[in-house]
Formats: C-alpha cells, sequence, structure tokens
C-alpha cells in the first residue's frame, strides 16, 4: 500500500492515554458519507434505478454477510436490516424518484428518509431504530460511490484502529478482542475515545492530526506514554518497546493493595462510577472506596425524580459493595450535556455555562432534599462510609448551602466539587463551608480556557497537564492543607499516572479515576516520595505549556523506573 | 383470493423481530399478500409497509393472499399473527 506519509521512522505527535506501547497493522475507519444533494441525473432513468437496485442488492448481502459472523441476535438485527434494504416499498419509491431525475444515490437517501420520519413519528422501539434506515441508506451511497462501507473496519486480523474519532455508537460495535489500540487525529483526552480507551485499558493516542496521512497496512508503533504514533518502525525499537511493556506489566502485577508513596503516605485510590455495574467491577478491581458516584446517570430519561424509596434501593446496592469504604455521592449534576426534564430549563443560550449542577438544585430545592433524603437511608442501612459533594459550585456561599442542607437532612460529610474557576480561587474560604474539597478537572479545564470540552475543534485546550489547571489545583492543594479539608481529584487527570504523581504534590490527598485505570497508577505512585512528588509538581507548574509541564516531568531525572 | 381477519396476538405487536418473521414468510410464500389494517393496505413483502402500520397487540387485521395454494398460505400467515412471538 502506498503511504501518505514519505519517510520510514516519521513520528506523529499527539496526547496519549495510559502507558502502554503497541506495534500493529493500519486499519482505517472509513470517512464518514455525507448526505448526497439533489442534482439531477446525467443518466437515464431506467439506469439510474438499475445502479440503485444493484447497490440495495449489494448491501443487504454485505448486511448478512457480517451478520453470520456475528451470530446471535447481531444476526437476526442485520438480516432485518437487509430486508430493509431489498424492501418493495422502498425500491417503489427510489423507482419514482429516478423518474423523476433524481441520482440513484439521493433516490436512495430520500426514500429512506420518508420511512424514517415515518418509525420516528410512531416513536417507542421503532422510533429508536429509525437510525438503523440511515445506516442502510449510507451503506448503499458508499457502494455506489465506490467507498468502503462506513462503520468499523472488518478485519480477521489484530489491528490498530485510525479514526477522526469514535462515537458512542462506533465503540459499542467494537470488537476489543482485535483493536490492538486506537488512534484518533481529532478529539482530546476527554474525547469518547479516549473515556472508551482508559476504561477499556486499551493503549491509545489521541488528537494526533498528521495520523490523517496513515493508510491501511501501514506498520505503527503506538506509544501512549510518549503520545507518539511511529510509522515502519526499526526492529530495535520495537523490541524496546514490548520490553518495556512487559516491565510496566510485571510491575502492574506486583502492585497490590492500597495506594501509597514510596515513603509509605497513603494516597487512597478510588473509583469514579455511575451504576451498580460499574460499582461490581470497581470493588474486583481493588479500588479503596468510590470518589465520585455519579448519579445522574440512573435519571437519565426519566421524566420526573424517582421516589425516595426507588433512590434509596439504588443507593444501598452500591453502597453494599463497599462496607467499610468511603463512597462519594455527587448529587446530581443536571445541565449542559446532561439534560434532566425535571431540572433543566431549556432553551437556555449556553447551558454550560447556564443554571447547571448546584444551581439547578437550589432552584429546585425539592428535588435535592428527597436525594439527600434517600441518601441518608441508604447509607444508615449500609457500612459504607457516605460523603455528599454538590456539582457546580460557585461561591463559599453556596458551599456553605449545600454542607447546612446535607447536615440538616442527617448526611455527617458534605463536601464541594471544584471545577468552576472562581471557587478554586477561592479555595481558603471556600474549605472553611466544606467538609472537603474534589477537582473535577474536565470541566476546570474546560472553564479556565473557555473551551467546550466535547467540540473537537478546540479539543487541544482540553489538556489537564497546562499550568493554568496545575496553577488552580494548586491553590486548593494549599487551602485545603491550611483548613484540614481533604483535597481529591475525580477527573480524567487522575488516571494519569505521571500526572497523578503531580496532583499528589500539588497537594491531593486522594485520586478518583476509572478503576481500570487504578493499577498503573498504584505502580507509579510507589516510586516517588511526596518531596519528590512536590518537586515534580514544581517543574510543572512552572512551564509555559502542558507539553513542556508533561516533558519536563518525564525528563526530571530518578522519576523513571 | 382467500381472505381472513384476526386480531395479532404477539404482546409487543407487529414490531422488528415478529415483523421481519412475518415478512420472511410472506416472501417465501412466494405469492402475493396484502395485509390491511383500518382503510390502510400494504404489501405484506415489504417490512417497512408492515412496521409503518403500527400494528399493536390485539389490533384487527385483515390478510388477503392471491395465486395457487392461497388458502394453505392463509392459513400458515394467520397462524403466525395468532401467535405470540414475544412471548
Amino acid at each position: 500500500m502506498n503511504s501518505g506519509l514519505e519517510t520510514r521512522g516519521s513520528v506523529i505527535r499527539g496526547v496519549g492515554i495510559g502507558r502502554a506501547t503497541t506495534v500493529g497493522p493500519v486499519l482505517r475507519m472509513p470517512e464518514p458519507v455525507a448526505d448526497p444533494v439533489d442534482v439531477p441525473s446525467e443518466r437515464e432513468a431506467a439506469e439510474e434505478f438499475a445502479r440503485a437496485t444493484a447497490s440495495l442488492t449489494a448491501t443487504a448481502a454485505q448486511l448478512r454477510e457480517r451478520g453470520e459472523k456475528a451470530g446471535g441476535t447481531a444476526a437476526e438485527v442485520l438480516d432485518a436490516l437487509a430486508m430493509m434494504a431489498e424492501d418493495p416499498a422502498l425500491a417503489a419509491d427510489v423507482q419514482h424518484r429516478t423518474q423523476d431525475g433524481a441520482t440513484a444515490e439521493f433516490a436512495i437517501h430520500a426514500a429512506m428518509a420518508t420511512f424514517r420520519d415515518m418509525l420516528v413519528g410512531m416513536g417507542g422501539y421503532l422510533g429508536e431504530r429509525a437510525g438503523d434506515l440511515d445506516d442502510v441508506a449510507r451503506r448503499a451511497i458508499a457502494h455506489l460511490q465506490g467507498r468502503p462501507a462506513p462503520g468499523i473496519p472488518q478485519s480477521a486480523t489484530p489491528f490498530v484502529l485510525v479514526a477522526r474519532d469514535l462515537a458512542p455508537a462506533d465503540t459499542a460495535t467494537l470488537d476489543l478482542d482485535l483493536v490492538l489500540a486506537l488512534v484518533t487525529t481529532d478529539g482530546g483526552p476527554t474525547s469518547h475515545t479516549a473515556i472508551l480507551a482508559r476504561e477499556k485499558g486499551i493503549t491509545a493516542v489521541v488528537g494526533a492530526a498528521e495520523a490523517e496521512g496513515l493508510r491501511d497496512g501501514d506498520l505503527v508503533l503506538v506509544d501512549a506514554e510518549n503520545g507518539t504514533v511511529e510509522l515502519d518502525p526499526p526492529q530495535e525499537r520495537i523490541d524496546l518497546a514490548l520490553q518495556r511493556t512487559a516491565t510496566l506489566e510485571a510491575i502492574r502485577a506486583q502492585s497490590s493493595g492500597p495506594g501509597r508513596l514510596a515513603d509509605g503516605r497513603a494516597v487512597p485510590l478510588l473509583a469514579n462510577i455511575g451504576s451498580v455495574d460499574s460499582a461490581r467491577e470497581a470493588a474486583a478491581r481493588g479500588a479503596e472506596g468510590v470518589g465520585l458516584f455519579r448519579t445522574e446517570v440512573l435519571f437519565l430519561g426519566a421524566e420526573t425524580a424517582p421516589s425516595v424509596a426507588d433512590q434509596a434501593a439504588t443507593y444501598r446496592e452500591v453502597f453494599a459493595q463497599f462496607p467499610g469504604q468511603k463512597v462519594v455521592v455527587r448529587v446530581l449534576d443536571a445541565g449542559a450535556d446532561k439534560p434532566l426534564a425535571f431540572l433543566t430549563d431549556s432553551g437556555e443560550e449556553n447551558p454550560a455555562l447556564g443554571r447547571r449542577g448546584l444551581r439547578a438544585l437550589a432552584a429546585h430545592e425539592n428535588v435535592l432534599r428527597d436525594q439527600l433524603t434517600a441518601l441518608a437511608q441508604a447509607a444508615n442501612d449500609s457500612d459504607a462510609l457516605v460523603q455528599v459533594m454538590a456539582p457546580m459550585v460557585s461561591t463559599a456561599a453556596e458551599a456553605q448551602y449545600f454542607r447546612d442542607l446535607a447536615h440538616e437532612l442527617g448526611i455527617a460529610v458534605a463536601g464541594v466539587m471544584v471545577e468552576v474557576p472562581s471557587c478554586a480561587i477561592m479555595a481558603d474560604h471556600v474549605a472553611r463551608n466544606a467538609d472537603f474539597m474534589s477537582i473535577g478537572t474536565n470541566d476546570l479545564t474546560q472553564y479556565v480556557f473557555a473551551a467546550d470540552r466535547l467540540l473537537g475543534t478546540v479539543a487541544a485546550f482540553q489538556n489537564p497537564w497546562h499550568p493554568a489547571v496545575l496553577r488552580l489545583i494548586e491553590i486548593v492543594g494549599t487551602a485545603g492543607a491550611k483548613h484540614d479539608a481533604p483535597v481529591g481529584i475525580c477527573g480524567e487527570a487522575a488516571a494519569d499516572p505521571l500526572l497523578a504523581v503531580v496532583l499528589v504534590g500539588l497537594g491531593a490527598t486522594s485520586l478518583s479515576m476509572s478503576s481500570s485505570a487504578i493499577a498503573d497508577v498504584r505502580a507509579e505512585l510507589a516510586l516517588h516520595t511526596l518531596d519528590d512528588a512536590r518537586r515534580l509538581a514544581a517543574l510543572a507548574v512552572s512551564a509555559e505549556s502542558a507539553e513542556a509541564a508533561r516533558r519536563a516531568v518525564l525528563d526530571a531525572p530518578t522519576t523513571r523506573p | 383470493m382467500a381472505e381472513r381477519t384476526l386480531a395479532v396476538a404477539s404482546a409487543h405487536g407487529l414490531h422488528a423481530r415478529p415483523a421481519a418473521l412475518f415478512v420472511k414468510a410472506v416472501t417465501d410464500s412466494g405469492l402475493v399478500v396484502e395485509l390491511q389494517k383500518g382503510e390502510r393496505k400494504i404489501n405484506a413483502a415489504s417490512i417497512l409497509g408492515v412496521v409503518s402500520l403500527g400494528i399493536e397487540h390485539g389490533d384487527d387485521v385483515t390478510l388477503r393472499v392471491e395465486g395457487e395454494g392461497a388458502d394453505a398460505v392463509l392459513e400458515s400467515l394467520a397462524g403466525f399473527l395468532e401467535k405470540d412471538h414475544d412471548a
């Protein structure tokens, strides 16, 4: 295959997720198929219709073939999709449109859209499956244009998947046994791809724009620790990388028990969870408790808030996984990308800066009271050490409001999340009104840089290594120590082993992360004393950029195994 | 032409999987089959047509089969619709 990148051994840079290194052949995710435009056909109507029929037949065959490979329920679903591609009513509509002068592409697109809109109008289960019709149409259009079918590429052997970014729907159909590594050209450390990679422990480099030049079959070495993708690496480089990965795995396998520094100082390693299932997984992976229990996941899609009894039942199941351990529950964080019908004002121009988090709860205090009451009941029935925290706190007064309400309703330990820069800057006052502080690095970074964390075009800003973020964390760490308020970290930053050391150096007293990252973070912390961590933190804080901060810490002596 | 009106038995009506199975049975028969709910009649070999009728559990529908062996095909398709495929 021809490569778009010329030189052997050329290095592409991005943001690495995890620490491992993997070597393998590239398979590219096909470019999304753009909706065809309605231009008059230059062919005879009969010829256009024949093209359309041929592509729909081929699409049906493709879908059936995939179904036969997948078997089970997937086979049934794919067979139903194949029937849609071959549907006589669809064919009649397509024929009608080609007779009116449409191209095969547009006729299929428009005919399928008619049926999709009808299904959407019917709502319920069928409405939810309406997207399947778009998928069938895109496959047929890709076939007409002689392009590969959209979606995760099919392969019998393991590969390095190169994509723009993965959508949640793509990740659902990803066969993790075949994916050696993920490389994306767009998206930052909080993109869906990065979150998936962290959760599943897949080697990934995200936001590597030059990976655009990689072609199917190119051999690449993906080095997550250094955030690089090397094309056609020399053999000695491959050997060295695999050896280092083996060393890391050995360290990881040996590390167990509670998180601690080389000098024995404890740094509890907690898990971020959103469901009873993830609570079980976290407990199995040796989490020392939960640092962030996202309760809004239980409420998504609900028209009204669940009853106190229903909420308490779910909370009990989660708490039961962590007897004698800390579980920090974040009360409902509705708004922005997670709207809830009963809390969120619709029609805000700028929901990320709107009435979200604690602001929304304070405006609907009955919802907050019910949730705290349910949490207090469930906590009473369990052996877990339950604490609560409020999202999107901006002022010391808000911290005080939340703590007073939690204490009134029977929860003894109530803290705040530090995500809004004003809260970090005023941390010495906030600390006096909160039993603890927990820094949400994802939102803190988004607000410090005024850059939407879900928007690909500004993803480069979303890097918690940036000294602008680290300096705010340092303010919070210092305030916490002065006022005896524990300082936790519960953003993706805590899952980056080296950054975790820096965060401890800045004053973090516990770290909460996807449970899959715990083993790596535990292994890294064990290599550093608190003095060492403080020294590394000082290097990072005084750097000029995120890259310079990371480089300074990576290059500092005595920090690498 | 053979014709029969009956109530659909599947608990979730004629959606998704039962609809696909039904359409498969229709196309396998090789005959022209019409399905009617209320005023709307559709070609029963079209899965999009079948689901567009929005048939729920207990809805009355009419089946019409034309061609050689229509009675036997009607018997078998009616039997399909009168069975609960979501059970």
